[in-house]
């Protein structure tokens, strides 16, 4: 299945139910694919007329508690800032799909691109059946914090057609939705709101913005995801993530190959990101390098968690085709494992 | 008792729906009597149960929090959006949105334009009073020409300095997808009574399972109309219903 049309039905598997888009490469295919299957399981596509109206429209879902569901690239994201923002703040549960040009959105999704004190988790697939796998994750995940959670892929991801198989998450122990906003038959009614406390005759900003803040670092505790290999005996460790790791991946296979030793650091979750394991990386290696295809985002965590105990050098980079769609000539092993190569051999000198 | 006491009794209870009578809004304001009209509404036609109310930002943000429904709170702009997850999502609810003129007009005229055109079966509820009142009375797309507000205070709302008022209800009452579009205000107590039949046309329609509905309502706000609390009503007859006639601009064959 190709990686979009798997996305969404993995979405649909887990129960996604509403989906809002407006049409924006690459992530395009996901909205077609909701449009004919989500009414055959009974659920609501809306071929959105703006990326705004689209969030909101999620909002509404996912504040009666449905789970819901959108996608677009980073300039459609960037649209849905203040959504996306205050989302968070009205602990709202709902999945958002970032199909990258390239890898420029680390900043966007990490730091959130909106205003106030929040953050969304996100999660960094780099095989269509990782994808699958994390969607699933991310709704368990927006449930189980009332959170929103990014799923920050791209247009190779989007694209590439490889065989799945969906699997259904135990989630016996998530709570029912007693917050959602049904119509107040048999209980007390209820806000779903960024602005305060969701009980009525109960407006106090200042300590529900503290109660967000304050899942911050219990979600950090606890739901970092990372991979590693071939750490025991490297002297130069690669990070990646995404797409392009799948090929720094392979890239250190040559490196080893050729005699190098060479491991690889691969952050599934981007927040929060795998400090720990970074930083247990950089305890056994002489040098960390950073593929990463943009000008330098992810580096600025890697450099946190190390805290200068390596040098950490960039060796990826902005890497177009005509497309502008980051499908770039840098993503190829020969191009990873030359620059590998270059920090490998200047490791003695660090 | 006699006729007018118990007519007196009457209008001066608190709706059922009202879970206190404590707000920040100010006196003489026309927004808490537009919310009482919806609130008595909801009771009388059984609703409260299967209620959503999506609530914009103003000043009648106040509101979610002493209203006795299940609100969902957008931000200022989206309620119509909002209202179109959640009544697409909970079809046999009853949903509909309360936005003031700076939400609705000047922030999310997209977006209702686009949700009538879509015929998306709530109801969507205006409160327009000419100004943005909760930031202090700054001019919004549907103060009146000559209308004072403080980003018009030297020559009141001048048409080649700031453009017309846009008449929103007008405008939205060709769109297809519309098929409920009325005008009230809360400024007699005649007005009051039209406003509520309007609204409860409007909230019938979507009953039925009809399409979109649209009920605006002119409300009095004389701090930022710079009159006197008593003076509201006769500000808000003199300056507004010129360009604002109280009508029902669109209603199904019946």
């Amino acid at each position: 299945m190709e990686g979009s049309h798997a996305v969404a039905e993995a979405a649909i598997q887990a129960g996604c139910r509403f989906y809002a888009g407006y049409p924006i490469t690459p992530s395009t295919e996901i909205l077609e694919y909701m449009s004919h299957r989500l009414p055959q399981v009974g659920g609501v596509c809306m071929n959105a007329e703006s990326e705004i109206e689209a969030i909101n429209m999620v909002w509404g879902a996912a504040g009666c508690g449905v789970r819901a569901m959108i996608a677009s690239t980073g300039q459609g994201i960037s649209l849905m800032q203040e959504s996306l923002a205050e989302m968070a703040n009205a602990e709202l549960p709902a999945v958002i799909v970032n199909m990258m040009r390239g890898q420029g959105d680390y900043y966007q999704a990490t730091r959130g691109g909106g205003h106030g004190d929040y953050r969304h988790i996100v999660l960094s697939p780099h095989t269509v059946q990782e994808a699958v796998d994390l969607i699933a994750l991310a709704f368990y995940l927006a449930d189980k914090w009332r959170n929103p959670v990014d799923v920050l892929g791209d247009f190779i991801l989007g694209h590439t057609s490889e065989a799945i198989a969906f699997h259904a998450l135990d989630e016996s122990d998530l709570p029912p939705k007693t917050w959602a906003a049904t119509g107040a038959r048999g209980r007390k009614s209820l806000n779903v709101t960024p602005l305060g406390s969701p009980e009525k005759l109960n407006l106090d900003p200042g300590s529900h913005y503290g109660h967000i803040a304050d899942k911050l670092p219990k979600i950090a505790a606890v739901e970092k995801r990372c991979e590693t290999g071939f750490l025991d005996d490297a002297e130069v460790a690669v990070v990646a993530f995404g797409s392009p790791a799948r090929f720094v991946k392979y890239a250190v296979h040559l490196c080893r190959q050729q005699g190098m030793k060479v491991g690889f650091v691969r952050p599934i979750s981007l927040w929060p990101f795998p400090s720990e394991t970074v930083a247990e990386a950089a305890g056994r290696v002489r040098a960390l390098a950073v593929w990463e295809q943009n000008a330098g985002q992810m580096i600025d965590d890697v450099r946190l968690a190390v805290l200068g105990k390596v040098p950490v050098s960039a060796i990826g980079g902005i890497s177009h085709d005509g497309s502008g769609f980051g499908v770039g000539p840098a993503l190829d092993p020969e191009t990873i494992v030359g620059r590998i190569t270059d920090v490998y051999k200047g490791r003695a000198a660090a | 008792m006699s006729t007018s006491e118990q007519q007196l009794e009457k209008v001066s209870a608190k709706p059922e729906l009202l879970l206190s009578t404590q707000h920040s809004l100010c006196p003489g304001c026309g927004e808490p009597l537009a919310m009482r009209t919806i609130l008595e509404l909801v009771s009388e036609l059984g609703l409260r149960d299967r209620t959503i109310c999506v609530g914009g930002i103003g000043c009648y943000t106040a509101f979610p929090s002493i209203i006795d429904i299940d609100v969902i709170q957008a931000l200022h702009g989206r309620a119509p959006s909002v209202a179109t997850g959640a009544k697409r999502v909970l079809p046999d609810r009853f949903v509909f949105t309360l936005q003031g003129d700076g939400d609705l007009v000047n922030e999310g005229l997209q977006e209702v334009i686009h949700c009538a055109a879509r015929g998306e079966r709530f109801t969507v509820v205006l409160l327009n009073n000419g100004v943005f009142g909760e930031t202090g009375g700054h001019m919004t797309a549907t103060s009146v020409l000559g209308q004072r507000t403080k980003t018009t205070m030297e020559t009141g709302r001048v048409a080649e300095k700031h453009g017309y008022p846009i008449k929103i209800a007008d405008l939205i009452a060709q769109i297809d997808g519309a098929e409920y579009v009325a005008r009230g205000a809360m400024h007699t107590a005649a007005a009051i009574k039209f406003t509520r039949n309007c609204l409860r046309d409007a909230f019938q329609l979507q009953l039925d399972g009809r399409g979109f509905s649209f009920v605006e309502i002119l409300t009095m706000c004389p701090t930022d109309w710079y009159v006197d609390p008593a003076e509201g009503p006769k500000w808000l007859d003199e300056n507004f219903l010129g360009t604002y006639p109280l009508k029902v601009l669109k209603a199904p064959a019946a």
